[in-house]
């Protein structure tokens, strides 16, 4: 018999409409009153995506998507953000979506403006952000001609997109936004680009919502097997050294409260990824903090030594497994995830559950307390173990010996001022670490990252968003001065559409990540990462008066006394952006540390000092 | 290890490009391809020959199955699939060669489609094994072209991968 490689899907319910269901009533609405109204290709993809239920869409526009932005012009349902640069539109969008859930939209025009919407459209197809790229495209009659900003975006985009497409007509207009916005926000969510012809916006055809979407290929599978679940449950219930292991995928799938309520019942440790701060409260006692390279000992050597690793919704990136062959050698792996490509990519699953994170996380609840009827877990010795490590290895940092400000100080002040309603969203780097680190997280979505694809710059934009999609949330950025200088000047777009947002500048003066890593493995030579930005040199650009020609308010920290003040000015101050300089000392470090290519065994507490179990 | 996988997929503007870039994108190497239309209206099969373990090989086939135009993909067991490929071969010959080379084209059920005074043109088909030993038993003539068509593969007995679609 052939083997049979594609998992059963689930029939998808008569009642599963394909719009979201709120939308789903201005949807037939829209029917019986428009049924055969006729609309431009531009009116259509108006129309689409208001009934798709989008408020808010970041872009900047240009010759081959004009026909749109005439349309867009006009739209009261729509708030359209004007931004700086493409790349702020689709970093934008991602915060938009990364702190609410809701798919997050960008625009661009043909040829230069799609491309700089590459490195967003990648950064959302890494860490599964639902992004609904729009792009215009030369007429259909000109393609494949090298005409005047023709690129082939679809085909440049399709590596990095969960799906793209090119339309040229205009009648496909309707089903073609409803079909990227189905396949961006289900399943595993992810960016959809949409490239739509100048004359397919140009031309007329009748208007018919909701449209058929016919995606016969697409069936994300959502139920989990029920066996599955209950062989997880009993491995739960017999582990000796069990671990949660949670990535971004519960946050994605909204699971916060079942993993809440899994690990309360269960008692078993959890660690959350850099992709998952927040899943879980960082001040519940079960809490064992990020994994990882610069994890926290207690959550890197939980993972080493366990029995049984619970994964749920994350991937076994190489920054969290260190050297794949030496990670968590002793464990048997439940792996849920509801990308059945994930599973046994990296790590083979001994228990694969492939499902929506939610629903499997309640039943796994539900089957661990019929199992635990007939036995008793016993965890005690491993929580012991585990107590030891975090009292022996707490985060922590030194005061830097040159005297200048320490960017851990900080950054822990920020989280400790605001507190754990604000969203925080950071560049790429150390101040990243830092900010997954020492800012304490209690609610999903309120940590925003660029964590599979690394794109230094995607700070401020997705700030900006953030604070598009939650107006009364204090939105902060913790930037570094290298990422700062890639897209600050989304800042205009800050100031001009009343989005204040606010943005710590973890000045270094350097490329600090690159810096520690020349630092220690490197022999020290740093080569082209000093930024001159910051303590003792021409502080070119000098950031406060930056800020200040953008109409924010620019404010210089140097000294550890000022801190709070400034950032207690900075959260009193609303009618404007703002712009904290924090002069930082440039050889502050990110620790605890695994260096790349070793097993997590080799994890160091801080420079050359490595936990102690190592000489016991 | 060679593995024959067959796939149903809608006919849509770069799925070809979609679907080679996979390979390419994820490392894997692949040795023979044939596209061409199903029975349905609107779908394409495309047969793959990949040369992969089995580790890797369920990696591509569950990547290959994310792409949103992948409707269905079988892999086909050797012991249970016709498997037939095509050939053309252009060989030389002279008044010396020509009835040893008509010999070894009965002998194939292979047939001549083009006749000139210094060459023929063979046409072959059959499975891997047949075709390459044909070309085994021509190489010494001198071939001077060879056009070949991918694996074409289909499950034996009555059922279709393409029911098991909609099956579901």
């Amino acid at each position: 018999m052939p083997t049979e490689s594609k998992p059963v899907p689930t029939k998808p319910k008569a009642t599963d409409s394909l719009v979201p269901p709120k939308k789903a009533a201005g949807a037939a609405k829209a029917t019986s009153t428009a049924k055969t109204e006729i609309l431009t290709g531009s009116g259509a993809i108006l129309r689409s995506l208001e009934n798709l239920g989008i408020k808010d869409v970041f872009g900047l526009p240009g010759g081959a998507i004009m026909p749109f932005y005439d349309e867009l012009m006009s739209s009261t349902n729509i708030r359209h953000i004007l931004v700086r640069h493409e790349q702020g539109a689709g970093h934008a969008a991602e915060g938009y979506a990364s702190s609410t859930g809701k798919i997050g939209v960008a625009i661009a025009t043909s040829g230069p403006g799609a491309t700089n919407l590459v490195t967003a459209i990648a950064d959302a197809h890494m860490d599964s952000v639902p992004l609904l790229a729009i792009t215009g495209q030369v007429f259909s009659t000109s393609m494949g001609t090298d005409a005047f900003q023709e690129v082939d975006i679809v085909g440049i985009a399709m590596p990095i997109t969960k799906h793209s497409f090119l339309v040229t007509r205009p009648e496909d207009i309707p089903a073609t936004l409803a079909a990227a916005y189905l396949i961006a926000t289900t399943g595993r969510p992810g960016p959809v680009l949409v490239d739509i012809t100048k004359d397919a916006q140009q031309n007329s055809a009748p208007f018919v919502w909701p449209p058929a979407i016919d995606l016969p290929g697409y069936r994300p599978v959502m139920k989990a097997h029920g066996k599955q679940v209950q062989a997880a449950a009993k491995l739960i219930a017999e582990a000796k050294r069990p671990v949660l292991y949670v990535g971004g995928g519960v946050i994605r799938a909204e699971a916060s409260e079942e993993l809440f309520a899994l690990a309360e019942k269960t008692g078993v440790p959890v660690v959350t990824t850099l992709m998952a701060r927040g899943a879980f409260p960082d001040s519940h006692e079960q809490h064992l903090g990020m994994p990882g390279m610069h994890g926290t000992v207690p959550a890197v050597l939980a993972l080493q030594e366990a029995d049984v690793l619970i994964v749920l919704g994350a991937r076994f990136d190489d920054r969290v497994t260190g050297k794949p062959s030496e990670f968590a050698p002793d464990a048997t792996v439940i792996h849920v995830d509801v990308d059945p490509a994930e599973i046994s990519k990296i790590r083979v699953a001994d228990v694969p559950i492939v499902g929506d994170a939610k629903d499997v996380i309640a039943d796994l609840t539900v089957a661990y307390a019929e199992t635990v009827k007939k036995t008793t877990p016993d965890i005690s010795a491993w929580w012991k173990r585990l107590n030891e490590l975090k009292a022996r290895f707490p985060l922590g940092y030194d005061e830097p010996e040159d005297g200048l400000l320490s960017p851990q100080y900080v950054i822990e002040r920020i989280g400790q001022i605001t507190g754990p309603e604000a969203i925080y969203a950071a560049g790429v780097g150390q101040h990243q670490m830092w900010a997954a680190q020492y800012i304490k997280y209690e609610r999903p979505n309120a940590w925003l990252n660029s964590g599979g694809a690394g794109t230094m710059g995607y700070g401020v934009p997705a700030a900006m968003g953030a604070k598009v999609a939650n107006p009364d949330r204090i939105v902060w950025a913790i930037d570094g001065d290298g990422c700062f200088q890639m897209t600050n000047q989304e800042l205009a777009t800050c100031t001009i559409n009343d989005i204040p947002i606010k943005v710590a500048v973890i000045n270094n003066s350097s490329l600090g990540m690159v810096r520690q890593w020349q630092t220690l493995f490197y022999n020290g030579r740093h080569s082209f990462t000093d930024l001159n930005t910051g303590h003792d040199t021409v502080m070119i650009p000098d950031f406060v008066k930056l800020a200040e020609a953008y109409g924010a308010l620019g404010i210089r920290v140097t000294k550890k006394e000022e801190v709070d003040a400034a950032i207690k000015l900075a959260n009193e101050t609303n009618d404007r952006p703002v712009v904290i300089d924090f002069i930082v000392s440039a050889d502050a470090m990110v620790w605890p540390m695994v260096p790349q290519g070793v097993g997590n065994s080799s994890v160091q507490y801080a420079r050359e000092k490595a936990p102690e179990w190592e000489e016991e | 290890m060679s593995h024959v996988l067959s796939m149903i997929v809608e006919d849509k503007p770069g799925l070809l490009t979609r679907v080679a870039g996979l390979f390419a994108r994820r490392g894997f190497n692949i040795e023979s391809l044939a596209v061409g239309k199903s029975e349905i209206p609107g779908l394409s099969r495309i047969t793959v020959v990949v040369d992969v373990e089995q580790g890797p090989l369920e990696q591509v086939t569950k990547q290959l199955n994310k792409l949103i135009n992948v409707l269905k993909i079988v892999e086909l067991d050797p012991s249970q699939t016709v498997e037939r490929e095509h050939l053309l071969i252009k060989v030389k010959v002279d008044n010396t060669t020509r009835s040893q080379i008509l010999e070894a084209t009965n002998l194939f059920r292979a047939r001549i489609v083009d006749v000139s005074t210094d060459a023929l043109v063979i046409e072959v088909t059959g499975d891997t094994a047949k075709t390459q030993a044909l070309l085994r038993v021509l190489e010494p003539y001198g071939i001077k072209e060879i056009a070949q068509s991918g694996l074409l593969a289909m499950g034996r007995g009555s059922k279709s991968i393409t029911e098991r679609i909609y099956k579901n």
